[in-house]
C-alpha cells in the first residue's frame, strides 16, 4: 500500500490509502479516520471514510493546510501499527431477487446496458461464470459483506464481499447511467454492492430489492427514530433471499411499525479472517442466527 | 403564516448556510449556492447572516404576504415587483400585509436570494433549515416550493431600514467568460501533461445539466489518460477509480469528456476520477452561471486560493461595514 495525500481545493485533504480495493486498505483508512477523530485537530469539520481512501474537510482560517497535512502523516504511522480488529454489528437484509420493480426499470433503460437482450442479473451471472440466476443468488447471498463506505446520496451503503478475490462478483456499471432507480434497489458496480437509499439516478447493475428502509428523513420508522441513516462504515451485512409473499409481509410490517431488523453485535478481526475466510464467515452467521 | 405561495417559480427552495457534519453519511452541506448573495440579502433586512431565505433559480416565485415585512433580493438580476411596482435589487424594501411580491424576467445571473426580515421559519433538521431535495430533507417538506404552500416567518431580531443598498462595486458576480480558479490535484496524475494544459486553455460552456448537485461543462477537448492497468475494484473505464469521497467543488470528468463541478448538494462519493477542485472563494460564482455561459478554469496554487478566500471575506466585510 502506498498512501498518497492531495489537497481538494483550500478546504479538503484527500488521502488515498491504496489505488486498489482490499480489506487491508479499508481497515487502514478506518483506523486513520478514527485517529483523526480522536486527536480532535482544530479546524477539522468533517471526516469521511471511504473504501480505500478518506477525506478531511477543514477550515483553513483555523489550521494551515500544510500543518494539517503534517498532522495526518504523523497519524498514519500510528494507524499502521493499529490492531485490525473492530467491534461492529451484523445485520440481516432480506432481498427479493429478480423483482418486478427493478425489472421494469432495467427494461426502460436497456439501450444504456452492455447486453440489451438479457436482464442485469442474467448478464451478471453469465460474465461471472455462475449457474444462471439461481447460481448468482447463491454466490451473492452466500457470504457476508462489509460496509466499506456510506455516501453518494443520503445513507447509501457501499458493500464489499467478504470472500477471496477470485470469488468476488465484479461487473461493469451501465454504459450510461440511468436517470431512475427504484428506492431500496440492491445494486452492484465494479466490486461493490450497494442499496439505493432513495429513488434516483444510478449506474450500478440492479439485482433485487429489499423491503427494509435504510433512510428515513421523517424518522417515523421505529429503528430510524434515533438517527435517520441506518448504516455506518464497518457494519457487516448478510443478504437473505426471500420470496414475494415474504417481501409483501415485510412491507406491510414496515408500514405497521412492526418490522424489526435482525441485528447482533460482533467482533471482527482481519487477521482471523485471512487465516480462515469461510470459518470466520460461518462464525459471524452463527452470531446472527444464534447457533 | 406570513407568506402564501401563489406561483413557485421554476425551482425555489429554502436555504441557509448549510448543514455541516453529515457528509460522511452522504448528507451534503446544502445551503445557498451563492453564499455571498445570501449573506448580503440577510444583512440588508437585518437578519442573522445565516437566516433561511428563498433561493429562486432563473425565474422568481409569486408570493402573497400576510404580514408586513422588510425584503431584499440579492444575487441574480431578477427584478422584484411589489403589487406590480418595480423595486431595485440588492436593496431593502417594504412589503405590506396583503401585497404580492413577484418578479420580472431574469436579466443576468442564475439565482436570486429573497431574504425576509425574521427569516423563513421552517423546522431545523440536523441543525439547518436548508432543503436537500434528493434526500427529501429539510426546507419546506424536503422539496421545492409548490403553489398553495404557506411559509412562516420568524420574528425580526433588529429592525432594519428600507432603501438600504449594497454599493454596486461590492456586488460580486461572474464575468464573461466566467473565470473559475481551480487547484489541480486529487487524480490529476491520471491525465497527460498536454491534456492538463488544454483543460485550462479551453473555453467551456455550461451544459443544460446544471443544478445544486453539480454543474456540467462541455465544449473543451476530451482528456487523454496516462495508460495504466485499472486497479482492482475500480471498473474498466480509464476514468474509473475505486469509489472515493468527492470534495465540494471537485471537478470529475466521467469518460474524460465533460467536466462536472460538484456543488452544495454534492453526491458525497463515487467512482469517477477528479482532476482538481474549484477554490472555495469561487463556488459562489458557479451558482450564478446560466446554461451556455462561457467559462474558463484558471490554474492556481494553494497560496493564491487562500488569498482569494481572504479577499472574498474582506469584500463581505465591506458590505457589513457599508450597511451596519
Amino acid at each position: 500500500m502506498n498512501t498518497r495525500y492531495s489537497f481538494g481545493g483550500d478546504e479538503h485533504v484527500f488521502v488515498e490509502v491504496d489505488e486498489e480495493m482490499s480489506l487491508e486498505a479499508f481497515f487502514k483508512s478506518l483506523s486513520m479516520t478514527t485517529a483523526v477523530k480522536e486527536s480532535r485537530i482544530k479546524g477539522v469539520t468533517e471526516i469521511c471514510p471511504a473504501n480505500a481512501s478518506f477525506q478531511i474537510k477543514f477550515d483553513p482560517d483555523q489550521i494551515k493546510p500544510d500543518d494539517l497535512l503534517a498532522e495526518l502523516k504523523r497519524l498514519e504511522g500510528a494507524a499502521e501499527k493499529a490492531e485490525s480488529s473492530i467491534k461492529t454489528r451484523i445485520i440481516e437484509i432480506p432481498v427479493l431477487y429478480n423483482d418486478p420493480w427493478t425489472r421494469e426499470t432495467l427494461m426502460r433503460f436497456r439501450e444504456r446496458h452492455q447486453d440489451p437482450n438479457s436482464t442485469d442479473i442474467e448478464y451478471a451471472a453469465r460474465i461471472c461464470h455462475l449457474d444462471g440466476v439461481d447460481g448468482f443468488v447463491k454466490a451473492h447471498s452466500g457470504a457476508p459483506w462489509f460496509v466499506s463506505m456510506v455516501g453518494f446520496v443520503a445513507g447509501l451503503p457501499f458493500l464489499y464481499q467478504m470472500v477471496d478475490r477470485t470469488r468476488q462478483i465484479e461487473v461493469p456499471k451501465y454504459l450510461r447511467p440511468r436517470t431512475d432507480t427504484p428506492k431500496l434497489t440492491v445494486g452492484h458496480g465494479g466490486c461493490f454492492g450497494c442499496i439505493y437509499s432513495v429513488r434516483g439516478a444510478g449506474g450500478y447493475q440492479m439485482f433485487g430489492i429489499t423491503p427494509m428502509p435504510i433512510y428515513d428523513p421523517k424518522q417515523e420508522i421505529k429503528y430510524l427514530k434515533d438517527f435517520m441513516v441506518f448504516f455506518r462504515p464497518g457494519d457487516i451485512v448478510k443478504w437473505k433471499p426471500i420470496d414475494r409473499a415474504t417481501y409483501d409481509a415485510a412491507v406491510a410490517d414496515v408500514a405497521a411499525g412492526k418490522f424489526a431488523p435482525r441485528v447482533r453485535d460482533v467482533t471482527f478481526s482481519l487477521d482471523e479472517f485471512h487465516k480462515d475466510i469461510d470459518g470466520t464467515n460461518a462464525k459471524l452467521q452463527g452470531v446472527l442466527y444464534g447457533h | 403564516m406570513a407568506i402564501k405561495v401563489i406561483a413557485p417559480g421554476l425551482s425555489t427552495t429554502v436555504q441557509d448556510l448549510g448543514r455541516p457534519g453529515y457528509y460522511h453519511l452522504g448528507i451534503p452541506l446544502s445551503g445557498g449556492m451563492d453564499r455571498f448573495a445570501l449573506h448580503a440579502a440577510n444583512i440588508l433586512v437585518g437578519n442573522d447572516e445565516g437566516a433561511a431565505a428563498l433561493e429562486a433559480v432563473f425565474m422568481g416565485p409569486e408570493l402573497e404576504f400576510t404580514a408586513d415585512a422588510l425584503v431584499a433580493v440579492a444575487g441574480a438580476d431578477l427584478p422584484p415587483k411589489v403589487d406590480g411596482a418595480g423595486q431595485p435589487g440588492w436593496t431593502s424594501f417594504r412589503v405590506k400585509s396583503g401585497q404580492v411580491l413577484s418578479f420580472d424576467f431574469l436579466k443576468a445571473g442564475a439565482r436570486a436570494y429573497i431574504a425576509v426580515s425574521g427569516g423563513i421559519d421552517v423546522p431545523m433538521i440536523l441543525g439547518s433549515r436548508s432543503t436537500y431535495t434528493l434526500g427529501a430533507l429539510g426546507g419546506h417538506e424536503g422539496r421545492k416550493l409548490q403553489a398553495g404552500d404557506q411559509l412562516a416567518v420568524g420574528t425580526s431580531a433588529k429592525p432594519a431600514k428600507e432603501g438600504r443598498s449594497v454599493p454596486a462595486k461590492l456586488r460580486r458576480m461572474p464575468g464573461v467568460p466566467a473565470e473559475l480558479r481551480a487547484l489541480p490535484g486529487l487524480y490529476w496524475h491520471r491525465i497527460t501533461e498536454l491534456s492538463g494544459r488544454a483543460f485550462f486553455d479551453d473555453t467551456w460552456k455550461v451544459a443544460p445539466e446544471a443544478d445544486r448537485i453539480g454543474y456540467r461543462f462541455k465544449g473543451g477537448k476530451p482528456l487523454e489518460f496516462v495508460p495504466r492497468k485499472q486497479p482492482f475494484g475500480a471498473g474498466s473505464d480509464p476514468s474509473n477509480i475505486v469509489d472515493a469521497c468527492y470534495p465540494y467543488g471537485s471537478i470529475q470528468v466521467p469518460g474524460g469528456t465533460e467536466p462536472i463541478v460538484l456543488h452544495r448538494d454534492a453526491v458525497s462519493g463515487g467512482g469517477y476520477f477528479m482532476i482538481g477542485t474549484v477554490i472555495s472563494a469561487d463556488m459562489d460564482l458557479i451558482g450564478q452561471l446560466q446554461p451556455h455561459a462561457p467559462s474558463r478554469f484558471v490554474k492556481v496554487d494553494m497560496a493564491t486560493a487562500l488569498r482569494a478566500r481572504h479577499d472574498r471575506e474582506a469584500l463581505l466585510n465591506k458590505v457589513r461595514a457599508a450597511l451596519n
